[in-house]
């Protein structure tokens, strides 16, 4: 079995061309993940540039009308950006100018790792392009402008559903055309070793820092947390630190789209099946004959046909149940949130404050439900406004 | 020596692809015949994938058409057995992992042998890959046919070595598709090739012109030409047959006598 695999999923399906890279990748990333000073300029740039540590927010008002278990957010929404993508690209981007790389490319799909990659792009001074879905540069187009105005060259994706996957897909094609100055910077824990695992260790900091807050909070390990899954960063990095602790549960919230039984979802643990698609082995939605399926969600986050490697592991062996959260629960969610305690959550996090609200009632008040808020949710105010009927021009 | 050795036995081989199903299985029936006929020594086959990922616009299209036509594997595999009553070249599929992987792997490489084919390129699985491939090719009789890149540089003798059938060498940096100039260093890659094996070293990605086709076969045993066929079969559709034909043997042409 080749490197970079968790349990049977994982892998390295990438053409030759790009073999090397991630060779490059691995060594440079072993070399420099336990180096004092990296993990020192890193430290330095979560804590002066991100603003973390990330708040742990009881929120009162949604535990008392709940009725149930304490909950509390963990507040990523609060992150320089908007979002816990800039703690995988402000590690990736230190470990791409450590490399010499002087260009950075990723991919976006609701703009939010395009935005903190040509955020910190500019912030280290390196060129930066990203691959957008055309459809998503539609429904993202605050976000297409940040990135230009950070200094990003944003490129329209109109292959294939023109949405995230297809992003992957060109983004990809991409470094193989240039890869000698450049790095691309993955934005989820999937694609090929060693990408899974580069990307959740950066995230990983969402847990380390969750355990510490509630340790000192409560005085004990939290019954549940939960996470919304697209790619799945959010979740391995609130997750991570307590995989050990088998009192822990943890959940993982699937976009369900329209509904699990129908076509219009994204719910992949839920509906998918093994196969091998953006350098990894995982669980993918796609026909009998391979063929990837078009996937939807209202979250253009949440809006992907596969799940990282680890996570397909983590439901193999029972680790972390995943479910799945239709559009109208996560509206409702979203809703729910700004009103009770004045936090607009981004759509994609509103999936697992959804699943939260049916869970807690049902939870004794001594037990203690953490929610992981990826993102805030002003991008999706538009989007969210139209799912209700009503017209807003930005 | 396997069928596919055998192709390079008669000089500079002329290696054509087409997608199957582009833009109907029934043209791409005629058309391996047409290309045979032709002149060409091998034919690769590609079943179609929603997800090219190491293809360029042209190839993505056909694959697109293709999908849209409503190809599947299974019509694939039965387009095959029609098509090996009458045409006698070596045939290699090229797709990637996930329909073979989908379909069983093992179930994908039986069939795929017993109605004629004689190998497999998976653009998508590398040297450290392809132990959930090679040994079922191996069992049923296919060759399973690596890559090697411009960036391969070390990696090229641990991939010669166990190459089966042939090594494709992949021209330049990027995806398949036609470009202006070719400016990789084919006669090191080549000769670092033949260090590692005895086995033919083929080159392809961007090879659309006699005259490209002509300077790659001064330096290797081999030259693929897609693009350059996909993009005729693009134009023409269910008539690409008098175009396709021409292309391919004024590929052959050139390389076996120059431009």
């Amino acid at each position: 079995m080749s490197k970079g695999r968790f349990g049977t999923h994982g892998g390295q399906y990438i053409p030759e061309l790009l073999m090397n890279a991630v060779i490059e990748l691995e060594e440079a990333y072993d070399r420099y993940k336990n180096d004092p000073q990296f993990c020192a300029e890193l430290a330095e740039l979560f804590k002066n540039y991100a603003g973390r540590p990330s708040l742990l927010y009881f929120a009162r008002k949604m535990t008392d009308d709940l009725g149930g278990a304490k909950v509390y957010l963990k507040r990523e929404d609060l992150n320089h950006t908007g979002a816990h993508k800039i703690n995988n690209v402000l590690g990736q981007t230190l470990l791409a100018k450590k490399m010499g790389k002087t260009r950075v490319i990723a991919e976006t799909g609701a703009g939010q790792h395009g935005v903190a990659t040509a955020t910190a792009a500019a912030l280290m001074g390196l060129d930066c392009e990203i691959f957008m879905g055309e459809e998503d540069m539609r429904r993202q187009a605050l976000n297409v402008y940040k990135m230009r105005l950070l200094g990003a060259a944003v490129h329209p994706v109109t292959s294939g559903t023109a949405t995230l996957k297809d992003a992957v897909s060109e983004t990809m094609r991409e470094w193989t055309r240039r890869i000698e100055d450049t790095h691309y910077v993955l934005g989820s824990v999937m694609g090929p070793h060693p990408f899974p695992t580069i990307v959740r260790d950066f995230q990983a900091v969402i847990s380390k820092e969750i355990r510490a807050q509630i340790l000192e909070r409560e005085g004990r390990l939290p019954d549940a947390v939960l996470a919304c899954v697209g790619g799945g960063s959010n979740a391995i990095g609130a997750f991570y630190h307590f995989l050990g602790d088998e009192s822990v549960g943890l959940i993982g919230c699937e976009a369900a789209g329209r509904g699990v039984d129908t076509f219009e979802t994204a719910a992949t643990v839920t509906t998918g099946r093994l196969g091998i698609f953006h350098g990894m082995k995982s669980y993918f939605c796609q026909d009998e004959f391979g063929q990837i399926a078009p996937v939807y969600s209202i979250s253009a986050g949440l809006d992907y046909p596969g799940v990282g490697p680890e996570h397909a592991h983590l439901h193999d062996i029972g680790r972390v149940q995943y479910v799945a959260v239709t559009d109208d629960e996560a509206v409702d969610a979203f809703e729910y949130l700004s009103r009770t305690e004045g936090i607009i959550p981004a759509i994609e996090s509103a999936h697992a404050v959804a699943h939260a609200m049916k869970l807690a009632p049902g939870m004794g008040k001594d037990k203690l439900i953490v929610v992981n808020l990826s993102g805030r949710g002003d991008k999706d105010c538009a989007a969210i406004a139209r799912y209700r009927g009503e017209e807003l021009s930005e | 020596m396997s069928n596919i050795q055998k192709a390079f036995d008669r000089g500079k081989a002329l290696i054509a692809f087409l997608t199957c199903g582009d833009p109907d299985l029934e043209t791409t029936e005629r058309l391996i015949a047409a290309m045979a006929a032709a002149g060409a020594d091998l034919i690769e086959l590609g079943i179609p994938f929603s997800d090219p990922t190491a293809e360029g616009p042209v190839i993505q299209a056909a694959n697109l058409r293709a999908l849209s036509g409503g190809t599947t594997t299974d019509a694939v595999f039965d387009m095959v057995r029609r098509v090996r009553q009458t045409v006698a070249v070596p045939l290699v599929f090229m797709t990637y992992a996930n329909v073979v992987f989908s379909y069983g792997t093992e179930r994908f490489i039986r069939t795929a042998a017993e109605v004629g084919m004689d190998g497999l390129i998976l653009p998508d699985v590398p040297f450290e890959e392809k132990g959930e491939f090679a040994p079922a090719c191996r069992a049923y009789g296919l060759d399973f046919v690596p890559l090697v890149a411009p960036t391969s540089k070390g990696r090229v003798p641990m991939i010669a070595k166990e190459a089966e059938g042939f090594v494709y060498c992949v021209s330049s940096l990027g995806v398949t598709g036609m470009r202006d100039s070719i400016t990789s260093e084919i006669g090191a890659m080549v000769g670092r090739v033949r260090a590692a094996t005895d086995l033919p070293a083929a080159v392809g990605f961007g090879i659309s012109t006699p005259e490209q086709a002509a300077e790659m076969a001064r330096e290797a045993d081999g030259v693929i030409v897609g693009s350059a066929i996909v993009d005729l079969i693009g134009q023409y559709g269910r008539e690409a047959e008098p175009a396709v034909s021409a292309c391919v043997s004024a590929m052959k042409k050139a390389i076996t006598s120059g431009p």
